[in-house]
């Protein structure tokens, strides 16, 4: 593995009930950069992330840098509602001491009162996410596997989660990998940008692959494209 | 266990004693003892059928309860039928309860162990796996814990009514409380209590003490709903 590489994926390949769903995947990621994991809804996108956490068997071949740390941030936890839970007491799962746990909530930008005794079901769901970025930076990650940060946000979240994560990778020498089907969060935040239909569609800088015919091949259908003058990009 | 929305499946674990059950009355051994084997195979059973299929919980746990019922009226002695369905506590002998409270002692400190890593289990498989937790081993610990409850309890409340038993104390607990640490101590203090008063109630009427232990369990039950925190 090269010096800076973090993480090398081979022809990774992953069947779900006898369904394909990653085909012949392969590529790489260096330190400190931000891939984006673009693709359709049901392309396979968190799957990938659940397998590269070794949460789901497949064959190929994904290598690690040997001993590093990956933090992993859900899209949700429909479950935790049916539990009456503190936020201490929903870090003390991680045994996070308070001193960790009021610095991380401090730096995903929850400044609440007295919050360790707040209860998860208390907060927003944008406050619930920046909750989940700082539970996946317990213990001081290398990497941070995001998936689909703004499921379910509203544009004024959105604009603050991004800011958090820039804000994040400056202070904490992080490598991301962001899985989204929203195309707008590429060109913000993407050093690379993998298409994924189940197989890899494109792979490059984000320049480059994002092309009209790129993007009808992952999406489907015809797709516009236009970059906005202070570069926030729509697409229809 | 209302954690896992199991706690409906606690009542089909409860009803599928009941062969068991209707075997020891038939030939005079102890009634937990002969629910326990049975509880096991239906643990086993809903769990295979959850693979299985991809039926929701409520729906195999309908098939397997009723089942469990039907069976056991095929051999149960009919004069012995309360016992089997509600529960005598008049029928338990001193050795008994000397078992059944270090038994439960025993789940008491086991349950107390695991339940950080059940939590996390509970809130998300994912997560508990991504941070090295053996899920199966938990989980399947946690059954076998289940398992004995339920045994330990057919004895007091009969296998229709096990499902109160697991499933109110948690359901006042959870209207009552803001974290974990009220949850569980309402739960067991509210299980206790209206265990107690359940049976007080009996030596007072001549009711039976199974449902009394239930009605109990309800009445707090009705009363958390009004004092629910919002």
């Amino acid at each position: 593995m090269n010096g800076d590489t973090i993480l090398k994926v081979d022809n990774l390949r992953v069947e779900i009930d006898k369904k394909k769903v990653i085909e012949n995947l392969s590529f790489e990621v260096k330190e400190k950069e931000t891939l984006v994991i673009l693709g359709p809804n049901g392309a396979g996108k968190t799957v990938l992330l659940r397998t590269l956490l070794g949460l789901v068997p497949y064959r190929g071949d994904i290598k690690w840098r040997s001993g590093i740390k990956i933090g992993y941030v859900p899209q949700r936890l429909p479950l935790i509602k049916d539990i009456p839970l503190s936020i201490e007491e929903f870090f003390n799962l991680k045994k996070t001491s308070t001193k960790e746990i009021l610095e991380l909530l401090d730096s995903v930008g929850i400044k609440v009162p007295n919050v360790l005794k707040r209860g998860i079901g208390d907060f927003s769901s944008g406050q619930f996410q920046r909750i989940l970025v700082a539970w996946g930076l317990v213990s001081n990650p290398r990497v941070l596997l995001f998936d689909e940060p703004m499921a379910g946000i509203d544009i004024g979240g959105e604009e603050t989660i991004y800011n958090l994560l820039e804000k994040l990778k400056k202070e904490r020498d992080l490598t991301i990998l962001l899985v989204t089907h929203d195309l707008s969060i590429v060109y913000r935040e993407a050093t690379n940008v993998l298409c994924l239909n189940k197989k890899m569609l494109c792979y490059g800088l984000p320049r480059e692959i994002l092309t009209p015919q790129n993007l009808s091949q992952l999406f489907g259908g015809k797709i516009k494209f236009y970059q906005h003058k202070d570069a926030k990009s729509i697409y229809t | 266990m209302l954690q896992k929305r199991m706690a409906l499946v606690a009542g089909p674990l409860g009803h599928l004693a009941l062969p068991g059950i209707a075997l020891a009355l038939l030939y005079g051994f102890n009634v937990s003892l002969g629910a326990f084997p049975f509880i096991i195979l239906g643990i086993i059973l809903i769990w295979l059928f959850e693979l299985r299929t991809k039926l929701p919980m409520e729906v195999l746990t309908a098939v397997v309860f009723a089942s469990g019922v039907a069976i056991s009226f095929l051999f149960l002695p009919i004069k012995q039928a309360e016992a089997a369905l509600i529960g005598d506590i008049s029928k338990v002998g001193s050795w008994e309860t000397i078992i059944s409270v270090i038994l439960s002692i025993l789940l008491f400190f086991i349950v107390r162990k695991i339940f950080p890593k059940m939590t996390l289990i509970n809130i998300s498989e994912d997560l508990a796996k991504a941070e090295g937790i053996n899920v199966k081993k938990y989980n399947f610990l946690y059954l076998g814990c289940v398992a004995i409850i339920v045994a330990l309890g057919v004895k007091l409340v009969g296998g229709l009514l096990t499902v109160a038993l697991v499933a109110i104390p948690a359901a006042t607990a959870r209207n009552l409380s803001r974290n974990i640490k009220e949850y569980s101590f309402f739960a067991l203090f509210l299980g206790m209590f209206s265990a107690v008063l359940g049976i007080f109630l009996f030596k007072i009427s001549q009711f039976s003490a199974g449902p009394m232990i239930i009605l109990a369990n309800t009445f707090f039950f009705l009363i958390s709903v009004f004092f629910k925190r919002s």
